[in-house]
Parts: C-alpha cells; structure tokens; sequence
C-alpha cells in the first residue's frame, strides 16, 4: 500500500508511537527507581544515608563499600554468600531438570505397572510446597545430617511436579513415529533420550533453568532454617540477618551494596540464556 | 535380500481383532504393494513385519527365520515414515549416519555409505542442512537415504508419498521404483491410492477389513477380482454392480467394468437405460446413467465417440466374458 507520508495516519501513528514509548520509559522509571536508590545508597558513606535528604546522584564509596561488603560482609563475607547461593541455585535448577527431565521421559514413554499412579502422585507434589512440609523436612534433613551443608540445602527442593509437567506435555508433542525410527535405527531407550529427546529439548531446558535458577536463588525460608553457620548462609537470607537488631547500629552503605550484588547473578543468568533461549525458539521445530 | 512369509498374522487391541489371519509369501527382490481403503489395517500389518507391534498371533518370518520376538533393528529391515519422521535437530548427514553409528560402523565407512546413497538420491548439497531447510519432496529423499544406508534386507513403506503435492508424487514412484530394482530389496508398501498399486506392485494385497482379500500381479487382479470388494476398490471409475436377478444368471450380484459396457441406440442390447449425465474429459467420456431399476451405470467411452444427450434413452450392451459374478458372500463365482 503507498501511503503519503505526511497523511495523518503515519502521523497518528508517529504520535502513538512516541506516547507508547513515554507510557514504557516511565513505567521503567517507576521500577527502576528503587533499585537506583539502592545503587545509590551503596556508593555514598554512612552518614551521607542517614541525613536527609537522601542523595540521588551516586557518591564516591563504590569501591571502599563493595570491597567492603564483600571480602567481610556484617556477618559473613559477601563473596561467601554468594558462592553458596549461586551452588545452591545451580544445585537446585540442574537436580530439578535432571530428575524431571527423567521422570517425565518414563511417564510418557513407558508403560509399567502403577504408571497412572505415580502420575498422581506427582501430581499430587503440587500441593506440598516446601513450606506446608518444612516440619517433616526438617526433621528429616536433620536426621541424615545434612543441616549446614550443601545437599541439605539443595536435595529437599529438587523434586518438582511443575517440570515434570512441562516436560511431560512436550514429550507428547513429539511425533511417536521418532520414537519408532529410533527403535528402527536400533537406538536403546536411553540412546533416544539422549541423542534425540535432550537435544530437541534443549529450548524448554534453557527457559526452566532460568525460571528455576531464579526459584533457587530467591529460597529464603529453608535455608534461613538450616544453616545455622554463618559460612553455610545463602545471600538472601543474610541481607535479611545484616539488619540490626535491638539498638545496633546498621552499616546500610554495605547492606546496599550486597543487595545490588545479590541481585547481579539472576540478571546475568536471564542475559545470558535469553540468547539461548531465543536462538532456540527461532530455529526449534518439531 | 530376503523373503518374507506371514503365516495366518492375527492382531487384536485388546478386545477387538484388526487383522483376521493374513498369509503372504513375498520372494527375494519382490516388491509388493498392500492396498485398502482406510482403516482396513495395512499400517498395522507393516508395522507387525516392522516390529513395532506385536503380533497377537500367528507368525512373521524373514529370510525364513521367526522374527515374531525380535527387536526392528534386528530383523534386518529399514522403514520408511508417512510424515518421514527426520530427527529435526540432525542434519541430513547426521540423520542417516545415526543407525550406522549406533550400530558403531567405522567412521569411514559411515562417511562412504552416506555418500553413495546421497549420490543415489541426489542429496549431496545438501548433507549439513536441517530438515526443515528441506523440501517435502527432499525430505522425502532423505527418509529413503537413512533406509538405504543400512543396507536392509526389507524395505517397507507407510504411505510415503501422501504427504507430497500430485506432479512430485508421480516422479517419487519412479524413483522409489528404480531404487527397488536398482537395489533388488523386497519391498513391502502400504498405500491407499490404487494408481500407487498398480504401477509400483509386482503383486499386490488388496486388504479389506482385516483380510488380504486378494493377492496377484496388478493386472490380473483388475482383470478378475476374487471377490466384489476388490472388483469394486480397483478400479476408476469403480465397476457397476448390478442386481443379477434383473439380468437372470447365476449369482447375486453382477459387476461390470465401465469401460466394457457398449453404448447403443435404444432398444439395443442387454438393458435400456437413461442417460443422467455425461462428463466429456477429452480422451474418455464418462456417461451415467439409470437403470429401469433405478440403479445407476457408467459407461466409459472414447472421448472422439459421439455422446448422447442428457434425459436420452439408450441400449447398453456387454461382452459375457466382461461379466463378473459374485455370489451372497461378495465370493466370484
Ligand atoms: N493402537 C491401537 N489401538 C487400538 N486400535 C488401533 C490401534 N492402532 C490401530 N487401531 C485400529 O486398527 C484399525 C487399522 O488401523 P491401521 O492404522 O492399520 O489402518 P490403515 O489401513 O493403515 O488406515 P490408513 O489408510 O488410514 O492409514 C483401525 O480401525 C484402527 O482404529
Ligand atoms: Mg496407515
């Protein structure tokens, strides 16, 4: 279609365009700016905080607050923290594909006995959120003697019905005729499963292990249970315990920045799979 | 090479039986056709010689050997999917390389055997793309190419051109013909379409319900069909059947193919009939028509000969040797 381009249309368009564009530019603003605050209040000294009105344009303590937070932190040193959030945020996203990924190929592929009922009873999982089981899982955990360590952090949130899901419904997508020529071309069932299976699915693995990686590294309340070392903290529970009780005095520079750092790896892992994932939704088929 | 013999197969999903004892005996290089309407079983007869269903009862035999235990990739077969079935995420090469991997053929030889079945095939430009980077009819060639590449025994095919346009269709059963020869594989393919029969069958198996109603060179089936089912599929347009009492003789019902019967003016021959319709399609001529019994005749003629106009009365007449017979049954007498 030619179309002047003076005529109103392009020019309603243009309008609509830049008011869009406005509504989306303060709609960032909006979210953003706490975060901003934040950067802010980790760049500037103690007293600078504390005095109104709170500054808005970054200070000149970047470097002495981050190096601060993170080689001593308030109760245990960023860095550590951040080592084991990010293990267990890994541990977690990598342990729930695996085993869903497992699980999931059985339900669909297999037939055994029981198959409808232990469909439901992952299914039923769904309903057990790690907090309306913490009790038992407590106990339990404490009972193989895994409080303060890596596997009692990571093992107890492995299990997971929404993936199994996920996968599931993608299974059934795939043709049974690829299971049958594999069969012809004499592949074992685990020889399909990883040669054709996981390389088609490699798109839903990169979009869950963002979501899950995600789910690991905000866990809050489970590892604020267990750990009891401050070595063993994850780093969104120990911002939390860097606030000052009773009359202590808080070192809110540092808390700041351990906050911008505790929220850098999730961007990064969104980043860096987002072209992962976007490559692989553009080139999968099915 | 290798023959192929089922013995009296019988399939059942659960309660209800699909194949009621179907025997074949298929020679070394022979290519064989299995034909039906939809729904009579012809994928479950080819996927029970495949492997990939088991056989309720009866026997599968390859090269002589019972095969009815082993696993497909034991019995010495290679198949061919409708929807072709490529590993997407594969590229062509890798895609018919993957039975000889995981049948961990040397590397070289590998590299060797795809290269002569992509020349075969006139595949090799393309041997690193993708599937979907693919045309249907390439696609096509490359599900041939990861059959070829085994070297099987058995070649069998699941309605393998049914999902390309008509003009490719038609140049694909050459090639899958040539190939066969070339090759000198037994073959066993499955189609639903009667021109696929007839031109790519050394024999065929017209299938109804469950049954090989009828198994013989394409020829002699169209010419004397067992049973009023196959007279009846085989065939366009298909035979008429007539009420075989109207016209006395022995028998229920009396098939006539529509290109034996002969026009006249009225009065002549056996029976006297309306014209209803006439679709003139340049070589042949197609006239419907009514019968005083209300049942309906085509007659197939030249397309030069002179045509009677609609609502006209005229004489049909036929050889008795074109006449077909059939008994309460559906059997040929
Ligand atoms: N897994 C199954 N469970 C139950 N019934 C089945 C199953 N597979 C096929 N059938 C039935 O068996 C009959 C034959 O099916 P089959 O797929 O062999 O037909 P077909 O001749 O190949 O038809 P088409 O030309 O449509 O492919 C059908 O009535 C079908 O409903
Ligand atoms: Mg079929």
């Amino acid at each position: 279609m030619s179309r002047s381009p003076r005529s109103g249309m392009v020019e309603n368009r243009g309008l609509g365009l830049w008011l869009t564009h406005a509504g989306l530019i303060l709609g960032v603003a909006f979210i953003f700016f706490p975060i901003w605050l934040a950067f802010v209040a980790s760049t500037v000294s103690q007293p600078e905080i504390v005095h109104p009105p709170m500054p808005l344009v970054p200070g000149d303590q970047f470097f002495e607050n981050y190096r601060k937070a993170l080689v001593a932190g308030v109760n245990a040193p960023v860095a550590l923290m951040l080592l084991n959030s990010g293990v267990m945020a890994i541990g977690i996203a990598v342990g729930k594909i695996i085993i869903s990924l497992l699980s999931a190929f059985a339900i669909v592929y297999f037939r055994f006995p029981f198959r409808r009922v232990f469909f439901w009873l992952i299914f039923l999982t769904l309903m057990l959120p790690v907090e309306v089981r913490i009790v038992p899982t407590y106990e339990v955990v404490a009972g193989f003697g895994m409080l303060n360590s890596y596997s009692g952090l990571i093992l107890p949130l492995i299990a997971s019905a929404t993936a199994t899901f996920l996968f599931r419904q993608f299974f059934m997508t795939v043709p049974d005729e690829l299971a049958e020529a594999a069969r012809v071309d004499g592949a074992r069932p685990m020889q399909f499963f990883w040669d054709i299976l996981l390389p088609m699915s490699r798109t839903n693995i990169a979009a869950l292990f963002v979501i899950l990686f995600i789910y690991g590294w905000n866990q809050y309340l489970w590892p604020l249970l267990i750990t009891t070392d401050p070595s063993m903290n994850t780093i969104v529970m120990g911002i939390k315990q860097m606030f000052p009780s009773g009359d202590d005095i808080a070192d809110w520079p540092v808390i700041m920045a351990t906050s911008i750092l505790a929220m850098l790896p999730p961007v990064v892992v969104v980043i860096g799979m987002q072209r992962l994932f976007i490559r692989g939704l553009v080139e999968s088929e099915k | 090479m290798a023959t192929v013999t089922l013995n009296d197969v019988r399939k059942r999903f659960g309660t209800t039986q699909v194949i009621h004892g179907v025997d074949i005996d298929i020679a070394e290089g022979e290519f064989i056709v299995i034909v039906g309407p939809s729904g009579c079983g012809k994928s479950t007869l080819l996927r029970m010689v495949a492997g990939l269903e088991t056989v309720t009862e009866g026997e599968v035999r390859i090269n002589g050997e019972r095969v009815n235990d082993k696993e497909p990739m034991d019995r010495d077969i290679a198949m061919v999917f409708q929807n072709y079935a490529l590993y997407p995420h594969m590229s062509v090469f890798d895609n018919m390389a993957y039975g000889l991997k995981i049948a961990k053929t040397p590397r070289t030889e590998i590299a060797e055997r795809v290269q002569v079945a992509a020349k075969l095939l006139q595949l090799e430009p393309y041997l690193q793309r993708k599937p979907r980077e693919l045309s249907g009819g390439q696609r096509q060639r490359v599900a041939m190419g990861r059959a070829i590449v085994r070297k099987p025994a058995v070649f069998l095919f699941d309605e393998p051109l049914s999902n390309l346009d008509a003009k490719l269709r038609v140049q694909m059963r050459l090639e899958i013909k040539q190939l066969q020869r070339e090759l000198g594989v037994t073959a066993l393919y499955v189609t639903h379409d009667q021109v696929e029969a007839m031109t790519l069958a050394d024999r065929m198996v017209v299938m109804n319900a469950g049954r090989a109603d009828q198994i013989g060179a394409p020829l002699d089936v169209y010419a004397h069909p067992q049973t009023e089912f196959v007279a009846g599929f085989i065939g366009s347009p298909p035979t008429n059947f007539l009420d075989a009492a109207v016209l006395g003789g022995q028998g229920a019902r009396l098939g006539i193919r529509p290109e034996h019967v002969h026009p006249g003016p009225a009065g002549s021959g056996r029976i006297t009939a309306r014209v209803l319709d006439a679709e003139a399609l340049g070589a042949e001529t197609l006239i419907h028509t009514r019968l005083p019994s209300g049942e309906l005749l085509t007659v197939r003629q030249n397309g030069t000969t002179g045509c009677p106009g609609e609502g006209e009365e005229i004489g049909l007449d036929w050889a008795d040797a074109d006449e077909m017979r059939f008994g309460p049954d559906g059997r040929r007498i």
